[in-house]
């Protein structure tokens, strides 16, 4: 390779596994390394619908100008998985590298011309070193990060450093894993030129960022927002989430007198119940959640129906995978979107939230307990399975030092016996949202059926049309409230200087930057909003207005974002152009550019210079 | 529609422990058939709940979906009610309690409710042990919709159409037996000296109290050869035990002849005295309970009365071992950590 081509803190690394043999540890340490070389960095891990024996994937891609969407242009595979070989091989772009285990000679025909081939014997090494098989299987993994750390120019400081915090709890595991490390190392330096092109050096491009999981992130955030009931079903990938949750409720929340806790967790028999649990609980006044993802959000939406029509607060994540039916179930995809905004028979519409990052999924957590509350109504936190799942470069965490809880409109025993009359869905304040009472609040005061049938304003049952015709229009009402509360869009401009828009929310944010500067090294100019919520906040039809073109981009095969502006915001549906994918792996740059490309209008556009700051927040 | 009943009151009303007449714990007029079993069910727990003098607004009541669910309307209107979807009550019921375990849990649902639809929330809320009361409203069929037969009829009963139940019946009371409920008791919704003190009763129980109570559906399945009419009912009952509930074990004044009776210390101090025991039988033995079941069940008797309890039992709060608090009742103060641990949290991500 030419002298020339060096690329320095730009590359993907692809490690190809078997899953159940301890590599997803190695190589979270291997990402966590990078970071802490100061360069940005995203990792997707790619695995099975199982738990051990089949081929699993890890995507690590090194981004010194901060992009964080996946790449598929893989600069270096590490194969350990003789079933995905031939695969593995084949997915190296031209002039990259192939490592594998040299214990066993590759066969010729596996051989390319452009690419290049580094044979670590790694299980040579391991067997030469360990006498316990658990030993030498999981070493492996330590030894092939070593070889990488040397490939790659990985400070091997920073590498010890990460790999005494992975065993800070077990201490006696340090010197063994860095002993492995080392054998990695010095094979490579005794048997290849090293580092290769692709290699790393040290900057202080992360600042205070942290490296953290959206479902984490919302499990924290529950924490944070006094969630005290959590009703759940496992489901890949929404069951991570109640298992921080979990953790954190047993660091924070037990009272260290009594042993006691301040929260209570269900696994539920199905989905039905996680659901019921949860509004029979917010009901009656604790806030509490659950987790799930497409085939929950199919049982769920009988209850979502009655939640939304009685008026309960109900926090609820989904977390996407790729349907329909089962699906891809360990495979990402934005395709809940219809099936959540408008959940349950009837006319229904429920509140979206939609983050983008970690520092989101913590914020939008907290705020979904408050809006659930303020709006008596289910309000649905919308992430994906890359989002809630992977390791994401984040901003740190932040909560106000006296922020208080909304509970909205709840009337304690004094401003219920002081009140003339009581009717659990009278419109006093004519924003649609009514005042209701808990149980056990008064004795005389308040009493009310909750109920899923048609009921006037006293909550008493009818079947009188002007009554639960008046009953519908108020949650029209709360639905026109609801929209000033809902987060704005966010725009990546300060002003608007093309007549070309892009849209995207959620985990597409990250390919639809680098895809804005690449369209501006072709000389195209576009304006990007990325949405946050549902109903649509204002600014987003206006920014649709303000665009001749505008293109949606997002990750499912219906387009069914586009599909949501164009019913609710009535545009026509000529000018929002579909940028989708749907394969279950994040979306690309490169696929966005693919599609967007033969579409633009060449007059559309103005040539700009574009700005490549990356100081965009995560 | 539900009627709202006049608020007049006669002065003189007497009143329970706590200052309530049974005025207080009634509800709206009964929009159910003259005749109806429900509305007998709904009387006891009216009568049950006034003379145990509890507050109206400490008890909330829930159901699911189909004519039974239709009583919470009908009785302790000065209670909160929630009438959920079509056997859902158990996972409504678990989450308020759940939020709240300072409060009385009452949930009424119907066979079609229960045996059918709601079978899965059922048998899970058993095997948490929820502490509520369960009460099915037993009547075969399905009333709502007109008399179609449910899960709870028996093989070989006759539809008022003509038709016969080629099915077997699914039995509650022994299902809810072999799944390890705490208290499991059968009555008639004819019977209210039998099934007044059996809702005290299960009000007081701390746990998952089941009452399968069989209640006749005057429309559509009080016909000839129906297992579940008023007459076959009455003419096939087998009186397990006579039972009062005592307020407070140390009022117990009746005394009967040793052998046949027992007491039954319940955890809030209360206490349930049986009488006419059959011989040789124990409600805390499950297993003979069980014997006693199957025994009635082959001879073709409708057992009724307490059949089993297990008074020390673990609900589910004890089991999950949350705080004495009530949950819903923690404040910022309770469940918001430091912002030094934020920051910990963040340091430990980096």
């Amino acid at each position: 390779m030419s002298k020339n081509s060096i690329k320095i803190n730009d590359f993907v690394v692809r490690f190809a596994n078997v899953n159940g043999t301890g590599s997803a540890s190695a190589n979270t340490m291997f990402a966590k390394s990078i970071f802490r070389m100061g360069v940005p960095m995203t990792a997707k891990n790619v695995f099975p619908s199982n738990i051990q024996g089949l081929p699993t994937w890890y995507e690590v891609r090194v981004s010194e100008k901060g992009y964080l969407g996946r790449s598929e242009a893989v600069d270096m595979v590490v194969c350990l998985n003789p079933q995905s070989l031939k695969k593995d091989i084949a997915t190296v772009k031209p002039e990259g590298y192939f490592v594998y285990d040299s214990t066993k000679l590759l066969s010729k025909d596996l051989l390319r011309e452009d690419i290049n081939y580094v044979g670590i014997p790694m299980t040579e090494i391991c067997l030469r070193e360990y006498s316990d098989p658990r030993m030498r299987q999981l070493f492996k993994n330590m030894v092939y990060i070593g070889g990488l750390a040397a490939l790659l120019d990985i400070d091997l400081e920073v590498v010890k450093s990460v790999i005494a915090d992975e065993f800070k709890k077990k201490p006696k595991l340090v010197e063994p894993n860095i002993n492995a490390l080392q054998l990695g190392v010095d094979y490579v330096k005794s048997n290849f030129q090293y580092p290769l092109n692709i290699r790393m050096e040290k900057r202080n491009l992360v600042g205070n960022k942290i490296v953290i999981d959206g479902n984490k992130a919302c499990g924290l955030g529950a924490i944070y927002a006094g969630a005290t009931v959590a009703a759940w079903y496992p489901l890949t990938p929404s069951t991570s989430l109640v298992t921080a949750f979990e953790k954190f409720a047993n660091q924070y929340r037990v009272d260290p007198e009594t042993g006691l806790k301040k929260f209570a967790i269900v696994q539920a028999e199905d989905e039905l119940a996680a659901i019921g649990m949860v509004i029979g609980a917010s009901w009656n006044g604790a806030r509490a959640f659950t987790s799930t993802s497409g085939p929950g959000i199919s049982l769920m939406s009988e209850f979502l129906g009655l939640a939304y029509y009685a008026e309960i607060p109900t926090v609820l994540f989904d977390i996407q995978r790729t349907g329909p039916s089962t699906g891809m179930p360990t495979r990402t995809q934005q395709s809940d979107i219809l099936s959540c905004a408008y959940a349950s028979h009837g006319d229904t519409k429920q509140v979206l939230l939609i983050p983008s990052t970690p520092k989101e999924c913590f914020e939008m957590t907290a705020n979904a307990f408050d809006l659930a509350e303020r709006l008596q109504t289910p309000v649905i936190v919308m992430l994906d399975l890359d989002l809630g799942m992977n390791d994401h470069l984040s901003d740190p965490f932040v909560w106000e030092q006296n922020r208080t809880y909304d509970r909205g409109k709840v009337l304690n025993k004094e401003e219920l016996e002081n009140s003339a009359t009581f009717g659990r869905y009278l419109d006093i304040d004519n924003d649609g949202i009514s005042y209701r009472t808990l149980p056990g609040t008064s004795p005389t005061k308040g009493s009310y059926v909750t109920r899923g049938t048609s009921k006037d304003e006293y909550a008493r049952y009818t079947e009188e049309s002007a009554e639960y015709v008046k009953g519908m229009e108020k949650l029209s009402r709360k639905w026109e409230t609801a929209k000033t509360m809902t987060p704005k869009p966010e725009f990546y401009q300060p002003h608007n200087k093309s007549k070309i828009g892009i849209v995207f929310f959620g985990t597409t944010l990250f390919s639809a930057l680098e895809s804005m500067d690449k369209l501006a090294e072709k000389g195209i100019s576009v304006d990007a909003m990325r949405v946050k919520g549902f109903p649509f906040a204002k600014g987003i039809e206006d920014f649709i207005d303000q665009h001749e073109q505008v293109f949606v981009i997002e990750q499912n095969r219906d387009a069914q974002f586009r599909s949501l502006l164009v019913n609710e915001l009535e545009i026509n549906p000529k000018k929002l152009l579909k940028v989708s994918n749907y394969d279950g792996m994040p979306i690309t740059a490169d696929c966005i550019l693919t599609q967007m490309l033969p579409k633009i209008n060449p007059e559309g556009h103005e040539i700009h210079a574009h700005n490549k700051s990356v100081n965009y927040d995560l | 529609m539900s009627y709202i009943k006049p608020p007049f009151r006669h002065p003189d009303l007497p009143t329970n422990e706590v200052g309530y007449s049974k005025k207080d714990y009634e509800g709206a007029i009964s929009t159910l058939c003259a005749g109806c079993g429900h509305d007998s069910i709904s009387g006891a727990i009216v009568q049950a709940c006034y003379e145990m003098s509890i507050e109206p607004h400490l008890i909330a009541k829930f159901s699911g979906i189909g004519c039974s669910s239709k009583t919470p309307a009908y009785f302790l209107s000065n209670s909160h009610g929630f009438n959920s979807v079509h056997g859902r009550m158990p996972s409504v019921t678990t989450g308020a309690n759940l939020a709240n375990r300072d409060l009385i849990y009452l949930g009424v649902s119907g066979d079609g409710d229960t045996a059918s639809i709601g079978m899965g929330q059922f048998v899970h809320a058993i095997r948490r042990n929820v502490n509520m009361t369960y009460i099915v409203m037993n009547n075969g069929c399905y009333g709502l919709t007109k008399g179609q037969d449910s899960a709870t009829a028996d093989f070989g009963s006759l539809s008022k159409g003509g038709s016969t139940n080629m099915f077997q019946a699914i039995d509650l009371v022994g299902l809810s037996m072999e799944l390890g409920a705490t208290f499991v008791a059968r009555s008639f919704s004819g019977d209210k000296t039998q099934l007044i003190p059996l809702i005290k009763a299960a009000m007081s129980h701390q746990g998952f109290a089941f009452i399968d109570v069989i209640s006749p559906c005057v429309t559509f399945n009080n016909n000839v050869g129906s297992t579940k009419s008023y007459d076959y009912v009455r003419d096939h009952v087998e009186t397990l035990s006579m039972m009062d509930f005592v307020p407070d074990k140390t009022e117990i004044l009746v005394d009967y002849a040793e052998g046949d009776s027992k007491s039954v210390e319940l955890h809030d101090g209360s206490a349930i005295q049986l009488h006419k025991l059959a011989s040789g039988w124990d409600p805390t033995d499950r297993n003979l309970s069980f014997d006693r079941l199957h025994q009635s069940r082959d001879k073709g008797e409708i057992l009724t009365g307490l059949i089993y309890i297990e008074p020390n039992g673990s609900e589910l709060h004890s089991v999950i071992n949350t705080v004495k608090k009530p949950l819903n009742s923690l404040s910022e103060k309770d469940l918001m950590p430091s912002l030094a641990t934020l920051e910990l949290i963040n340091e430990d991500h980096r």
